[in-house]
């Protein structure tokens, strides 16, 4: 109780008090008149009397100052007063401050940004229960070492395997969605009746999937994602039980997903059918179309998961050697399946940024440590009036805390703008695919991120200056008034910190260098047609109107007719199992006719295709012809093959007029009628596979892709080739439309090296910026400290050659050192980074080289303004500043 | 001032209130003087550091300054116990007491009952 009312008063004492100054003043003054009177009675002289009460008391300002602080608290007082001074001098010094605050909000403000990706991706936990037990479930074949389950499989692993809890399946799926409006596509996703359960989510409003709901015979029912029945049905929670059409199936809405659910390796998803495995592609063994993902069982450790699954794949191989030959079994963590592909991209981006900040707190420890050599003499001077070493650094502490708290304060809100812009920088489909980087925001993991950089920079920011407030060094600074050998010290630790700068720098540049060559180098790759004026859009046709192969046939020679009549179409091309650069998948297995066969699979993606699909796309036909209109499925079968295939099957063969067969027994022979050079049907950094080409009119779908050669660029066509088609049939529904570039461009492997580049490229821009200022600073301050010694030299006749050559010397000898050093460390950086290059080398000898020069030149421009004024100083004016 | 004990830690305060108690409202000069006669000036004091003391006293409430006048005519502060100063002096004495006993009892050759 006393104690608290001593602490209010002290508190209270905070505020400026002048009438407790003067009081302390009266009373100390009275209490040595008092002393004086008595002294004097006593017999001394007035002289003498004053100086024993003086020194009886202890002298009046120690006596003062002890009062002072008993009446506050010292510690927050002396606080108070640093923060003022603090602010009070950085105002003084805008430059100084803005330049600072600048700085390290370029810094934190990149790196929070780009951790803010890395946490979005990387740790934030996956929306499922303990999801790492949860393991995608793969098939795997050479071609794909991630390959679907079929369905008899899929039935066969869950019901024999001894590791998972549960296992499930999903399979892509596209449905033409019955609206008042008419038909639209809508993206759909099959699942087994345990799915949601295996994952460990619950629909936020309705229910799950009871078990045997996935059967043929049940009724058909579906979830709706969220967003779904947000956009589509206005949130209206009486959608539960309403009927809504499925590509012509009525079937029930039974439940809502929870808003954080995705499960980005289906998305983008509105509509969660069960299965109805009741196609003929669903009963056979050999269609795969499903992917699985099962719950580890207590317990049971991945490899041992691993283990049993293969030895389930090894059983049925045997048991069905047909279907079942060389499929083996893959399992991988669900997070690697969701998030595997752009964990490298977002790890290279961080380093980059982590590096940015790096450089950006160098530079200002740099700006500091040349400011605290200006301050010398105030600190010397403060000292010698009897400043403690702790108060002098307390004041450093503080100036470095204000700095620290103002960059990242800006550096935050600069890093949620710049997340902003990068989600929106992103294609919608391409984050409708990373659904984990939807609603990117600054949270708890951010925030401490930002706040741990932030501590980090204080502390820095606070013990470089006072390093240099050792007692002899400030008394240096009285001595010599903060000129001369204190000077050369503090530039032989500046230019250390400018060589590690610019060091920094190379290894970003020659980063970013890598990486722009690599898109350049996969931009430019050979993609085996001519994507201009081409336009691709994606078509689905009722399987009740155009199921049969009569109808398929009329209904894509009727397309073909009404679209070529477009004005500025010149030909229309028709493929069915994907447009160029979408994906291998989709493959067939063939054999040779007329060699040994033991019943190996022989895979290879296999493409439908109209007779004008070649010349459409501008393929290069090498050898043979293309189909014709009448090869129809009353005529032999044909087939055109790409180099690949030709290469790999028929070396130093003719391939034209040899016959291939499908697995069938007895076989069709399939006549090989062409070769057509290779098509880049996967994606542009994958190696092209054999790639087999079969006319659409001997195997007919009712889902299509068009592709339409124009005469010149036609961003009309997509509205126009809508309502043309609209026309035939209402109910076909199709995608927007994209030009073949774009199509290119948006592609994933285009997209992560795009973004990759020009975000490494920004920082690396940055970096340069940075280092460049740096060795400005240093050289500036250098000629600023030798301003006497460069004037004596000129007064003693030096050349102004040689006084270019004093300064150019010095920071060509900081620039090449730093060079060196950078090329050696972004060598091994280049190496940690090679699996995001494409086309070129770790070590690629023009990068590093044109990183040189550019670093080169644009260090030598830095410091020749300062070189410059060194050889304008005027000698008379050198010396006076003495 | 080879043989004067300086003034320890703790036992100022108590100095100070017994002496305000002993001789009523004081100024700071007075206190100091009192303090080193009553010791027989064996005490050596700062006068200075009477006044922090004194600021700490009154900041917990144990004495209240007012201005006033010296015997001499000369105006200064003076200071007085309150009733919690009272109280505080009463059981700051009890403690001293039973210390110095126990050590006493320590320190007295003939005070060993065993």
């Amino acid at each position: 109780m006393k104690r608290l009312r001593a602490w209010m008063s002290r508190l209270a004492g905070l505020l400026p008090n002048e009438q407790r100054e003067l009081d302390l003043e009266d009373e100390i003054e009275s209490h040595l008149q008092m002393h004086v009177d008595d002294n004097i009675r006593s017999g001394m002289t007035p002289e003498l009397a004053r100086r024993d009460a003086l020194l009886k008391l202890g002298g009046v300002d120690s006596t003062k100052e002890a009062y002072r602080e008993g009446s506050t608290i010292p510690i927050l007082e002396h606080l108070l007063q640093d923060g003022r001074y603090a602010i009070r001098q950085l105002r003084q010094h805008m430059g100084f401050t803005c330049t600072t605050i600048l700085t390290l909000a370029l810094g934190t403000g990149a790196s929070v940004a780009i951790f803010a990706f890395v946490d979005a991706a990387l740790l934030k936990p996956l929306p499922y229960q303990s999801s790492s037990r949860l393991v995608g479930v793969f098939e795997t074949i050479a071609l794909f070492p991630q390959s679907a389950l079929s369905h008899p499989d899929y039935l066969d692993w869950k019901r024999l395997n001894n590791v998972f809890s549960s296992m499930d399946v999903f399979a892509h799926t596209g449905f033409r969605l019955s609206t008042a409006a008419g038909a639209q596509p809508a993206h759909g996703v099959r699942v087994s009746d345990g799915f949601f359960r295996t994952l460990g989510v619950t629909p936020v409003l309705g229910r799950d999937f009871h078990a045997g709901e996935d059967l043929p015979a049940a009724t058909r029912i579906v979830m709706l994602s969220y967003a779904a029945w947000q956009m589509r049905y206005g949130g209206r929670k009486d959608i539960l039980g309403q009927t809504v059409i499925l590509s012509g199936e009525p079937t029930v809405v039974i439940g809502v997903l929870p808003r954080e659910f995705h499960f980005a390796p289906a998305e983008p998803a509105e509509f969660w059918t069960t299965l109805h495995a009741s196609g003929e592609c669903d009963l056979r063994r050999s269609c795969h179309t499903l992917f699985g993902v099962g719950r580890l069982k207590d317990g049971v450790s991945f490899q041992a998961a691993l283990a049993d699954v293969k030895s389930i794949a090894q059983r049925l191989e045997a048991q069905y050697p047909d279907s079942n030959r060389g499929q083996g079994a893959a399992l991988l963590p669900l997070s690697e399946v969701i998030v595997g592909a752009i964990r490298p991209t977002l790890l290279v981006l961080l380093g980059g940024a982590g590096l940015l900040l790096l450089i950006a707190g160098v530079n200002v420890v740099g700006l500091l440590l040349v400011r605290s050599e200006g301050r010398k003499r105030e600190m010397a001077v403060r000292s010698a009036l009897g400043a403690s070493s702790m108060r002098l650094i307390s004041q450093f502490v503080t100036e470095g805390v204000v700095l620290s708290f103002a960059g990242n304060a800006l550096g935050l809100a600069s890093a949620h703008w710049a997340m902003q812009l990068l989600t929106k920088l992103i294609p919608a489909d391409m984050i409708a695919s990373m659904p984990f980087l939807q609603g990117l925001f600054l949270n708890a993991r951010v925030l401490s991120f930002a706040g741990v950089t932030a501590l980090l920079a204080a502390v820095l920011f606070s013990v470089t200056p006072t390093l240099r407030l050792s007692p002899p060094e400030v008394r240096a600074g009285l001595a010599a008034g903060s000129r001369g050998s204190a000077g050369t010290a503090w530039r032989r630790l500046g230019s250390k910190l400018v060589v590690l700068e610019l060091a920094m720098a190379v290894v970003l540049l020659v980063c970013a260098g890598l990486l722009g060559k690599s898109l350049y180098r996969l931009l430019q790759v050979d993609i085996g047609l001519q994507a201009e004026n081409l336009i691709t859009v994606e078509v689905a046709a009722p399987e009740s109107d155009y199921g049969k192969s009569a109808q398929a046939i009329a209904l894509v020679r009727e397309i073909v007719r009404r679209v070529e009549g477009l004005p500025g179409v010149k030909s229309v091309g028709i493929v069915v199992n994907g447009l160029p650069v979408s994906g291998n998948s989709n493959t067939t297995w063939f054999r040779v006719l007329g060699r040994p066969w033991h019943g190996e699979h022989i895979e290879t993606p296999e493409r439908d295709v109209s007779p004008g699909y070649f010349a459409t796309l501008g393929a290069r036909l090498l050898r043979g012809r293309c189909f014709t209109e009448a090869e129809d499925g009353s005529k032999p079968r044909v087939a055109i093959i790409n180099q690949a295939l030709a290469r790999q099957y028929f070396p130093g063969e003719d391939p034209i007029g040899k016959q291939l067969s499908y697995l069938s027994d007895p076989p069709v022979p399939v006549e090989i009628v062409g070769i057509v050079e290779d098509i880049r049907e996967g994606p542009l950094d994958a190696a092209i596979p054999p790639v087999l080409y079969i006319p659409f009119y001997q195997n007919t779908a009712s889902y299509l892709g068009l592709a339409v050669r124009t005469s010149q660029a036609a961003p009309w066509l997509p509205a126009a080739l809508a309502d043309t088609i609209r026309q035939i049939n209402a109910d076909i529904v199709m995608s927007a439309g994209e030009t073949m570039n774009d199509r290119i461009n948006r592609s994933q492997s285009a997209y992560l090296h795009r973004s990759s580049a020009w975000l490494v490229g920004a920082f690396a821009a940055l970096a340069l910026l940075l280092g460049v200022i740096g060795l400005y600073g240093v050289t500036a301050y250098s000629v600023s400290q030798r301003t006497r010694e460069i004037g004596v030299r000129m007064a003693l006749g030096a050349q102004r050659s040689s006084v270019y050559e004093l300064i150019l010397k010095e920071a060509g000898l900081l620039t090449a050192v730093g060079i060196g050093i950078g090329l050696v460390c972004s060598v091994a950086a280049a190496t940690l980074m090679g699996g995001l290059l494409f086309g070129v080398r770790s070590l690629d000898a023009p990068t590093l080289a044109a990183v040189a020069a550019v670093l080169g030149i644009a260090a030598l421009l830095a410091s020749y303004i300062p070189a410059r004024r060194a050889v304008s100083i005027n000698p008379v004016d050198a010396l006076r500043t003495e | 001032m080879g043989d004067k004990a300086d003034v320890w830690q703790g036992t100022l305060a108590l100095m100070v209130l017994k002496t305000i108690e002993a001789l009523g409202p004081l100024h700071g000069y007075g206190i100091a003087r009192r303090i080193e006669h009553t010791s027989g000036n064996l005490l050596s004091l700062n006068y200075g550091t009477l006044y922090p003391a004194l600021l700490r006293l009154e900041q917990e409430g144990c004495i209240a300054s007012a201005w006033g006048l010296s015997e001499n005519n000369r105006k200064a502060k003076f200071y007085r116990l309150t009733r919690a100063g009272r109280r505080q002096l009463e059981k700051e004495t009890r403690d001293w007491e039973q210390t110095t006993a126990i050590l006493g009892r320590f320190l007295s050759p003939s005070a060993d009952p065993a």
